[in-house]
């Protein structure tokens, strides 16, 4: 073609077919481009999929499988023996009664310190909107860079106070600890959250004569859905994920999930059974997962609103 | 911020109240409401740490009742080879961590707002890490490395018998094991933040680009991310601040091992108070942690707030 | 003479959504049109095609002659100004200007004359060093129309710029854009929802809905001889009066029985028999008291509503049934209740076909 063209002299065809472009631009479907931008997100995909599906075969799998078998191999014959042993019977190194007590133990934690965590913080966030005092912004720029204080420096003296209050070791002492460590976020998300309400909304209710508690349960709460629906996801998975507040305040017998698994895979004596281990791991893993998977976009309003600061 | 302002002023300077009824009967509810926040504020992010910071300066072993020995828990801090592992750890994790975060996270936002397909199922697989827990993260990494049944074992059997990946096992290479697992938690997270930042440019300052002739990776390079430093700087400072609490992830992928060459300073801290029982040292550790902490805000907070005058 | 653009046939589906279709449209060299319409109407769409910012589906694109339609934005020779003003927030204005063109490597002195003139013509000079930030919002509109003057590009285009700013302003660069346009003579198009816009800057305006051009003409025949319905209800405030009806022969009868003169009326095209129409009257060409004397067809009307605007002063009543507004001098004393004669003549006004909306 090209040769032809130099032969003779013709205009090259792209100039004749630059005056019959007519419509949508000439896009072939695969273009360097596109074929660089899909490999590299698939090259991720495969990083951040991997030990899910590494974590799901291996805890499907028996043990003489995963020792002469292959981490990449599907299981030979799919079987939940691990996961039955991992909820009853796999051992901590000083029980052996499986992760079953520590999914309780999270459940017992987690309802009630994301309910009076939320409660909580949803309440200061209204009062620092609506009812400013004097000095309550100082108290809330104050939580919020207490925030970033690493947790290990409050952490004695926490013990020691919930100690001096008869708590410490029980599932009140872990409570009041999320309550506390989860209210700088928390407030914060409120606090956004109810700044960008119309205040005409507060106003009208104040002129209507309702006071603090009749606007805050009228009037607030009911326009306050997307915001505990956020702060439930940030509760539920941050708590749930829990270990540090979990093995200090909790005591032996309250051990979140959590420092159950890590106990049942790295303090258990005698032969590990990495099956039983990665099914403990999945067991664990199952309820941030579930609620990541239902909360859907609401999981990353969830993250992003935690970030972005007013 | 200070023009959501408040409608009550009005009404209380008519009534003219005293000292005392104003700082404690004004908007009482109010105040009554925000006592947990208030005493969180004063017990907790006050009190504790100012009571963590006295502690540390006595020499208190099972109990906290020790007499003051000034700076010599400091002393001691430093000429421990285990701490000062635990710190230079830190160091070397956090820049790696810092960098290879933000790099991924914004090439990952960038590659996902090119328009493609299944944008949502590549922004889910990338995100769920960020939901399980440090514990879930480790284990599962510790599981991956383990050097004979794991990745190495797997791919030396298939034949490939030069195929090293022992990282949790060689001292040299461990922090590398705890940076593959902390980026496969915390990458998708620091996408998710990019992304949102870069869908907050305005549209038409694409098309102005596109019309001005300029490229797609100048645009980025010369305008994007410079609109975008308010999400950056959030970005560095919640990733800045996971990287000094780093604790679980450590303990549950190698337990600070082998040997001491994972160690890091939440994790001296727990040891010393709790399980080493030697409280004044584990104070002045976590003391180190809030100076440490402290030269990192305070820089950004002055930033942040105090030249807000100028931006505005 | 050659046309600056031509749109040949030009469609646009997002899918099975149409947004544009099978539109056509000729603009003369140094011509400033104005495409006007609701938000919605695929104004800005035609624009980005224009621009080449969007892929069109079918047809062609000339800018000076050439086929752009494949081209990309910076090769078709145009510069644009958007509504947010879209300039560099971190750059200094002189950058904002200059980015394009180092980027394209053209030399230094030329880039610093280019930058010189447009800074001139725009009076922004002293602005060069700050940063969009430290800007008014007209300041900024102006280095946004500067971004495009230093391109040195025949065709400009404006996506509803002045929209971001207060009425004063808007008028003040109004003038300013016009004032630019007769210096520079470059073809415009200019996108707008704001109908004073449209009959002050244009040479010619196409009125467009739902991604179809319903007129293209000059403001004064689309003011004062709409061709349809739309086009009469969407161009005029307050709106044309509408009256609904009969039309037969020389008479126009409304709904309520009231008997209308048409006799003087130029019809485009001529009905037959008896159809149903509508009779539009703008509020100005209403006239009240001696003046209604002369006119063709009178009425008494009681006024409802008085709305004094300054310059003049908006009436309310009712012929028939129908609600009508007019338009008097401010000097002229008339309040609430009060009797008038009201009279005009159909010359003026517009008559539709009820079915169709066509002017007739």
């Amino acid at each position: 073609m090209s040769q032809t063209s130099v032969l003779t002299g013709v205009t090259p065809p792209q100039t004749a077919a630059q005056v019959e472009a007519r419509g949508a631009r000439p896009k072939p479907f695969f273009t360097p481009r596109k074929i660089i931008i899909y490999s590299i997100l698939v090259m991720f995909s495969l990083y951040y999929l991997f030990p899910l599906y590494v974590m799901f075969t291996t805890s499907l799998k028996s043990m003489p499988e995963i020792r002469f078998g292959n981490i990449f191999a599907l299981p030979q014959a799919p079987n939940f023996d691990a996961w039955v042993r991992a909820w009853t019977s796999a051992c901590t190194g000083l029980t052996c009664q499986g992760l079953a007590p520590g999914f309780w133990n999270s459940v017992k934690i987690t309802i009630p310190s994301t309910i009076v965590s939320i409660f909580i913080a949803a309440v200061n966030g209204y009062a620092l909107i609506n009812w400013r005092f004097k000095g309550s912004e100082i108290f809330f720029a104050v939580l919020i860079f207490g925030s970033f204080i690493p947790y290990q420096v409050f952490l004695y003296p926490m013990v020691m106070i919930t100690r001096e209050l008869g708590i410490f070791g029980t599932l009140q002492a872990v409570i009041i600890v999320h309550t506390v460590f989860g209210m700088p976020i928390l407030t914060l998300l409120f606090r956004n959250y109810f700044a960008s309400l119309p205040q005409e909304l507060f106003k009208a209710a104040r002129v209507d004569g309702a006071g603090f508690w009749r606007i805050f349960f009228e009037i607030m709460l009911p326009m306050s859905l997307p915001i505990f629906v956020v702060a439930l996801i940030l509760q539920i998975t941050g708590i749930w994920n829990d270990f540090l507040f979990g093995v200090v305040f909790a005591g032996t017998q309250n051990y979140p999930m959590t420092v159950q698994l890590n106990n049942i895979v790295n303090s258990a004596q005698g032969t590990p059974e990495y099956n039983v281990n990665m099914a403990a791991t999945v067991l664990t893993g199952l309820v941030p997962l579930a609620v990541y998977f239902i909360s859907g976009k609401w999981f990353v309003r969830g993250v992003a609103a935690g970030a972005v600061k007013g | 911020m200070a023009d959501t302002a408040l409608p009550l002023e009005a009404g209380t300077t008519v009534n003219r109240p005293g000292l005392l009824n104003r700082i404690f009967l004004h908007n009482l509810p109010a105040k009554i409401a925000a006592l947990p926040m208030m005493a969180t504020v004063l017990v907790v992010f006050v009190g504790c740490t100012v009571w963590t910071i006295y502690y540390s300066f006595t020499n208190s072993k099972l109990l906290p009742t020790g007499k003051f020995i000034g700076f010599e828990q400091y002393e001691r801090l430093f000429s421990t080879s285990r701490w000062n592992v635990s710190v230079s750890n830190l160091i070397a994790y956090g820049l790696m961590s810092l960098v290879f975060t933000l790099v991924i996270g914004f090439v990952l936002a960038v590659l996902i707002d090119q328009k493609i397909r299944f944008e949502s199922a590549f922004r889910t697989i990338m995100l769920y890490p960020f939901a399980l827990s440090f514990i879930v993260t480790g284990l599962v990494w510790q599981w991956i490395m383990n050097p004979t049944l794991g990745l190495q074992g797997t791919l030396r059997n298939l034949g490939w018998t030069g195929f090293t990946f022992d990282w949790i096992a060689n001292p040299r290479m461990v922090l590398f094991a705890l940076l593959i697992a902390g980026l496969w938690h915390g990458t998708g997270f620091c996408m998710v933040l990019m992304l949102a930042g870069l869908r907050s440019v305005d549209d038409e300052i694409w098309k102005a680009a596109r019309i001005d002739g300029i490229p797609t990776w100048r645009t980025y390079v010369s305008i994007v991310i410079p609109m975008m430093r308010g999400v950056l700087v959030t970005a560095v400072v919640i990733i800045g601040s996971g990287i000094v609490r780093l604790y679980d992830l450590v303990v549950a992928l190698t337990n600070g091992g082998p040997g001491i060459s994972s160690e890091v300073p939440a994790k001296y801290v727990y040891n010393y108070m709790f399980s080493g029982g030697n409280i004044g040292q584990g104070l002045a550790a976590a003391t180190m942690m809030l100076l440490t902490v402290l030269i990192i805000m305070i820089p950004w907070a002055y930033l942040e707030f105090g030249g807000k005058g100028r931006r505005t | 003479m050659q046309n600056s653009v031509s749109i040949r046939d030009l469609s646009l589906n997002f899918g099975s959504v149409k947004v544009l279709e099978h539109l056509d449209l000729e603009i003369a060299q140094g011509e400033f049109i104005v495409l006007l319409g609701p938000s919605g109407c695929g104004k800005s769409t035609l624009l980005n095609c224009i621009a080449g910012l969007l892929d069109i589906s079918d047809g062609q694109i000339f800018i000076g002659g050439r086929n752009v339609t494949w081209l990309e934005p910076k090769a078709r020779g145009i510069g644009m100004v958007f509504q947010s003003y879209a300039l560099y927030p971190q750059m200094t204005v002189e950058r904002n200007l200059s980015f394009g063109l180092r980027v394209a490597g053209m030399k230094k002195d030329e880039i610093e004359r280019r930058v010189q003139r447009a800074a001139e013509i725009l009076q922004i000079g002293p602005l060069l060093q700050r940063k969009p930030a430290n800007l008014s919002g007209g300041q900024r509109q102006r280095v946004a129309i500067g971004r495009a003057l230093v391109r040195d590009v025949d065709v400009f285009l404006f996506d509803e710029p002045l929209s971001n700013l207060d009425a004063k302003l808007r008028s003040d660069l109004r003038v300013e854009i016009k004032r630019l346009h007769q210096r520079l003579k470059n073809t415009m198009i200019y996108v707008t929802h704001d109908q004073i816009e449209a009959l002050t800057l244009a040479d010619r305006i196409a009125v467009m809905k739902n991604g179809v051009i319903q007129q293209l003409a000059d403001p004064h025949t689309i003011y004062n001889r709409p061709v349809n319905l739309y086009v009469a209800g969407f161009i005029g405030s307050p709106q044309m009066n509408m009256f609904q009806g009969t039309l037969s022969g020389s008479t126009f009868t409304t709904d309520d029985g009231i008997a209308i003169p048409v006799g003087t009326y130029a019809f485009d095209t001529p009905a037959t028999g008896a159809i149903k129409a509508v009779l539009g009257v703008r509020p100005e060409h209403i006239v009240l008291g001696d003046e209604a004397a002369n006119m063709p067809f009178q009425i008494d009307a009681e006024i409802e509503i008085v709305e004094p605007m300054g310059s003049d002063t908006l009436a309310w009543t009712k012929i028939g049934g129908q609600a009508v507004t007019f338009r008097c001098d401010s000097d002229v004393v008339i309040e609430t209740g009060q009797k008038v004669r009201l009279g005009f003549d159909t010359a003026r006004g517009s008559i539709f076909n009820a079915e169709t909306t066509n002017r007739l």
